[in-house]
């Protein structure tokens, strides 16, 4: 029972390091490329935040279940023809089911493959850990990613446009900032917002 | 003349007006770990340029001679990213033996340029933009490594000069270095519109 209970505890752990502890983006400073480029607007960060929840989820099960057979010179090449092949399904599944989304997002679904989370995962837990363990940190951290995208993207989109999923938020007298829908707006606001997140933590500590 | 100029605008406007870096965001995590010497941020650039201008081309070639138009095309990432990584593969095997002090000094930069977004991002603009002849497809993935370069050494000098300067406590380190950018991005965006 006790024994039971400590592994529950642990893979709570897991899931929730990935949140905050080691949030991918603000404090592993991992996966910086699609979370600067699809977070003009809530909508497309959602559907990227999904897409990189499944392709990681997918990914760290076949790496978790191929561990013991990776030789360890070609393993880099192996997470990415695993990586590769899911996020070639995930690619067809938008083209099929969003066509317009798909186009708005355009490389950006493809470069998931280069991600460095998704990597940095297979790397550092799934090719060590058993599949449960994987998973769990597989969604941990898809789910600490996605949730950091929408508020970078909720952020550019109210300032850039006073709205969020159409919804008029700002008052009429707002002033557009143009500039935060284009790649300054994203580098900027990211800055700002790691440093405070460094505050936020070092106030913890 | 026409096609001269037309691989000249192409190449001037992958450089500056549409930079990887700046305005299409890739290849930020070199940009952001490699970039604090400049010494280190140029090589990084150079060998960048090198597996750039190689996969775009084979990529362009495999692209073209094997997959449009054939059930094939489904397995178009897996693909690049399997010539990506043969070529780092190459560049690294070539450097080991022909350079051993620039290869050690590259240490672990090398093998993770494969992770690199710029290199598949400009491989899936090319097919995304439609380019349909080679020459063109040389010169704008030559082009885009001349661009990271630029941009990962503009961004080394301001770093060195950074360090002296009176930073806030929280926003040391990576913020400050995307804030950066983030000026540079607008500093690049008075070029845009001059060609396409």
């Amino acid at each position: 029972m006790t024994n039971s209970n400590v592994k529950t505890a642990r893979y709570w752990q897991t899931l929730l390091a990935g949140l905050w502890r080691e949030n991918p983006v603000f404090r592993l400073l991992l996966g910086m490329c699609p979370t600067l480029a699809v977070t003009a607007a809530v909508k497309p960060a959602l559907t990227m935040g999904c897409c990189v929840i499944f392709v990681l989820i997918c990914s760290n099960i076949i790496v978790s279940l191929m561990r013991n057979l990776l030789k360890p010179h070609l393993r880099i090449l192996m997470f990415t023809l695993t990586i590769a092949t899911f996020v070639t399904i995930a690619d067809l599944f938008l083209k099929a089911f969003v066509p317009r989304m798909s186009e708005t997002l355009g490389p950006y679904v493809p470069l998931i493959i280069v991600n460095c989370i998704i990597i940095c995962r297979a790397e550092a837990c799934a090719s060590k850990n058993p599949l449960v363990v994987s998973v769990i940190d597989a969604l941990g951290m898809g789910v600490g990613f996605t949730v950091t995208l929408c508020v970078l993207a909720a952020i550019r989109e109210l300032l850039s446009t006073g709205k969020i999923f159409e919804a008029q938020l700002m008052p009429d007298a707002f002033v557009p900032w143009a500039a935060m829908s284009m790649p300054v707006g994203a580098f900027i606001t990211l800055g700002l917002m790691l440093g405070l997140v460094n505050i936020v933590a070092g106030r913890k500590a | 003349m026409d096609t001269l100029s037309i691989l000249l605008m192409g190449f001037i406007s992958i450089v500056v007006v549409n930079n990887l870096v700046f305005t299409k965001f890739l290849g930020i995590c070199p940009y952001l770990g490699v970039s604090g010497r400049i010494d280190m941020a140029f090589g990084m650039g150079l060998a960048v340029t090198f597996v750039v201008t190689l996969s775009g081309t084979l990529t362009w070639l495999i692209d073209h001679l094997l997959l449009i138009g054939t059930p094939l095309e489904v397995t178009r990432y897996v693909c690049f990213i399997l010539v990506i990584a043969g070529a780092v593969q190459l560049v690294e095997m070539y450097l080991r033996k022909f350079f051993p002090s620039l290869y050690e000094s590259f240490g672990i930069f090398l093998p993770l340029i494969t992770t690199n977004c710029a290199i598949l991002g400009l491989c899936l603009f090319i097919n995304l933009w439609g380019i349909n002849s080679l020459l063109e497809a040389v010169v704008l993935s030559f082009g885009a490594g001349i661009g990271f370069t630029m941009a990962i050494c503009i961004m080394a000098g301001i770093r060195e000069n950074l360090d002296l300067a009176d930073v806030p406590d929280c926003l040391k380190g990576a913020p400050i270095t995307l804030i950066t950018a983030g000026l540079l991005a607008m500093a690049f965006m008075g070029f845009a519109g001059m060609i396409r």
